[in-house]
């Protein structure tokens, strides 16, 4: 079981904060977004966005990360702090 | 040399002369004190801003600021680092955020400071909602916010 996280203004498009995704491990960041449209079709179009960030256990990673069961995942827009 | 660090993620308030004190208090080594200060402004990307809300993920946050702290750290001989980064509902000339550094010297003061603020502002993961009259609104990613990353790639060590 992969726990996913969404925040900021992509968290507010898809209207869910963090989902629970089942899926065979190892798995790639891809396969997981992959997984997570499989299931909200609708969800595509904000989670294909070229500029949406993925962290893996709190630390960036890329799309071909390796997820681990029970790794947190999170999708983000980029960040506008400071 | 060991650096002391504190990083702090909150809703309250800070006070800058305590920090610079905190800076300061039995520092006999260090001939530099470099400190940045982010406020709200009133207008944003052309809007008339009238609030801010900061979002951020918890545990991440944190573990984003040391890291780009450490980083500084090893580019530059820093004995204090304090980072202080405001969440929740802020409001027009707010305070936000607050990064300062101590060193021997001012120019490691001043890139590391420098530094810290530009990595803060593309690798931490805040995210900041304005009300404006118009309504609220996401604040987009800036590319020269990227862009001023790209300076860090040179050489910059006076160690």
């Amino acid at each position: 079981m992969i726990n996913v996280l969404f925040f900021a203004q992509l968290k507010e498009l898809l209207n869910c904060a963090s989902v629970q995704v089942e899926q065979n491990t190892p798995c790639s960041v891809s396969q997981i977004k992959q997984a997570l449209i499989a299931k909200h079709p609708a969800w595509q179009v904000h989670l294909d966005q070229d500029n949406i960030l993925c962290a893996v256990n709190q630390t960036m990673v890329d799309l071909e990360h390796e997820i681990k069961d029970g790794d947190e995942v999170a999708f983000f827009p980029p960040v506008t702090g400071g | 040399m060991t650096t002391s660090i504190s990083i702090k993620v909150q809703t309250d308030d800070f006070d800058v002369a305590q920090e610079y004190a905190a800076l300061r208090e039995d520092n006999t080594q260090d001939g530099a004190i470099v400190f940045f200060a982010g406020l709200v402004r009133d207008m944003n990307q052309g809007k008339n801003v009238t609030g801010l809300f900061l979002e951020h993920y918890p545990g991440m946050t944190e573990k984003a600021l040391a890291n780009i702290v450490d980083q500084a750290c090893e580019r530059w001989p820093l004995s204090r680092v304090r980072v202080i980064h405001r969440v929740g509902q802020l409001h027009i000339s707010d305070q936000i955020v607050f990064v300062a550094v101590s060193s021997c010297h001012r120019e490691a003061a001043f890139d590391a400071c420098h530094f810290i603020m530009d990595f803060l502002k593309n690798q931490a993961p805040f995210w900041k909602k304005e009300t404006t009259q118009q309504g609220d609104h996401w604040v987009k990613a800036l590319a020269k916010d990227e862009a001023s990353l790209k300076k860090w790639n040179a050489p910059h060590d006076r160690k």
